[in-house]
């Protein structure tokens, strides 16, 4: 019976970094409990598309097949999530796949997400211990406060907040909440905290934390729970006592 | 905008937007209430404020000024963003959206509001009850009125929320629902004051 089912895929293909994008569609036998990856590996075996035409296989990213690292996120049927754990079931069809938008696209829904790499870079989202000799142990962390901040390390860099919020588009330079989230992290680390006043002052520059315009989609999608509003609500309030101390002054940078 | 001035001027237009120009809203909407009074108290307050001391210093620092910034860096703000409310249909991306249109609404009402009265008032103009009573005989001019101020009533209760939020006052989601329900019982309030004072026009 399963032999006559099949599904369908309307998917937003790009050939090259700069060429227009275009809709090619694709027909495919059902199987019982496959999710868009292994539809997307059944084009790759077999790349016809549904007018009988061959055709280039779709490319695309993923690697831990998962829902751990954040690569194989695209937009199906409108909303951005990882394509490992979409269930062709659950999904209304046509199933429509496009890349995500506020990425370059690099090949059909492949999507090069190195600006989130570079923001990360940029707020220093790790705990510096390194140094000339050896530092010793670092102050420790309260057990519920390291329970609590595992919630917001659990950030995949998959690009759903990012391609969620309105204000992260081609006329802003938004960071985003991904990084901004991080930079909570990285401040609530007993070690970490040593440069918060850095991390603190990197958000306070231009396309930095205040650009959020608290539309909230951030939190409503992301795919880890990762309270994103708040983590924003929390560093504005970090910002605003940070930007007194700078104003009013204070000889002394950090805690 | 260069220079790293963007949270200065961010926060800036956060602050405007309540102090001092959010209060004189409310102070404003306040004194036109005496409308429902009779045409007598309407004028007697009306007059009240116009002998101010200092007048146009007040009206420079507190209203115009601050005015003119919080417009013209929200109009920047607004087009920056790429509305998506359709594809994401949460309460607060509408919200974000409204907050944004009532804005530019807000922006032509005013501008058509200072006009009719302000700017008239300084081409001689007497600025009473009886200029409003004239202005709202055009039933055009009352549905317009009614539209500015329900949207500069909104878009002052909403960008309270955001005011929090961006200050960092509300920071929980719980006191961030909260905050919805009391400056969305502001718009109502306000917006009762606003229409009764229309309405004791016409």
């Amino acid at each position: 019976m399963s032999e006559n089912k099949t599904v369908r895929f309307i998917i937003t293909r790009q050939d090259t970094l700069d060429s227009a994008p275009y809709e090619e569609e694709f027909v495919l036998p059902y199987r019982p409990n496959m999710n868009v990856i292994s539809a997307l590996m059944e084009i790759q075996r077999n790349p016809v598309n549904a007018k009988g035409e061959k055709t280039t296989p779709i490319a695309w990213d993923m690697n831990c097949l998962e829902e751990v690292c954040g690569a194989c996120s695209m937009v199906i049927n409108g909303k951005p999530r990882q394509s490992c754990t979409a269930l062709v079931d659950k999904l209304e069809q046509p199933v429509r796949l496009a890349p995500m938008s506020t990425f370059p696209v690099i090949r059909d829904l492949q999507v090069d997400r190195s600006r989130m790499f570079d923001s990360l870079k940029r707020v220093k989202a790790w705990i510096p211990i390194d140094g000339t000799y050896d530092l010793g142990a670092g102050p420790r962390m309260p057990e519920r406060k390291r329970q609590w901040a595992y919630e917001l390390s659990k950030c995949m860099t998959c690009g759903v907040c990012l391609e969620a919020c309105p204000n992260v588009n081609s006329k802003s330079d938004f960071i985003g909440p991904q990084s901004l989230s991080q930079v909570r992290l990285f401040n609530a680390h007993p070690t970490g905290a040593m440069n918060k006043d850095e991390r603190l002052h990197t958000i306070m520059g231009d396309g930095g934390l205040a650009n959020c315009g608290n539309s909230q989609n951030c939190v409503q999608s992301c795919p880890k729970g990762i309270p994103l509003t708040t983590s924003i609500a929390a560093l504005n309030r970090d910002t605003t006592i940070q930007s007194f101390r700078d104003f009013f002054g204070s000889d002394y940078q950090v805690d | 905008m260069a220079d790293n001035r963007e949270f200065f001027y961010r926060r800036l237009h956060s602050l405007l937007g309540v102090i001092p120009v959010g209060l004189f809203l409310v102070q404003h909407l306040v004194v036109n209430h005496f409308a429902t009074r009779g045409e007598e108290a309407f004028n007697n307050a009306s007059h009240f404020m116009e002998n101010l001391p200092f007048r146009y210093l007040l009206e420079a620092f507190i209203i115009f000024l601050p005015l003119l910034f919080h417009a013209i860096y929200g109009l920047y703000i607004a087009f920056t963003a790429k509305n998506n409310a359709g594809r994401y249909g949460f309460f607060r991306n509408w919200m974000f959206f409204l907050q944004r249109v009532s804005g530019v609404i807000t922006l032509v009402f005013i501008a058509w509001h200072v006009w009719e009265t302000r700017i008239q008032a300084m081409l001689g103009a007497n600025v009473d009850y009886q200029m409003m009573a004239d202005i709202f005989s055009n039933p055009f001019m009352i549905g317009f009125y009614i539209v500015g101020v329900i949207s500069t009533v909104f878009h002052f209760a909403n960008g309270l929320w955001s005011f929090c939020v961006s200050w960092g006052i509300t920071i929980s989601p719980r006191s961030q629902r909260i905050m919805t329900f009391v400056t969305m019982g502001i718009f109502v309030a306000l917006s009762i004051v606003g229409l009764r004072a229309i309405f004791a026009f016409v």
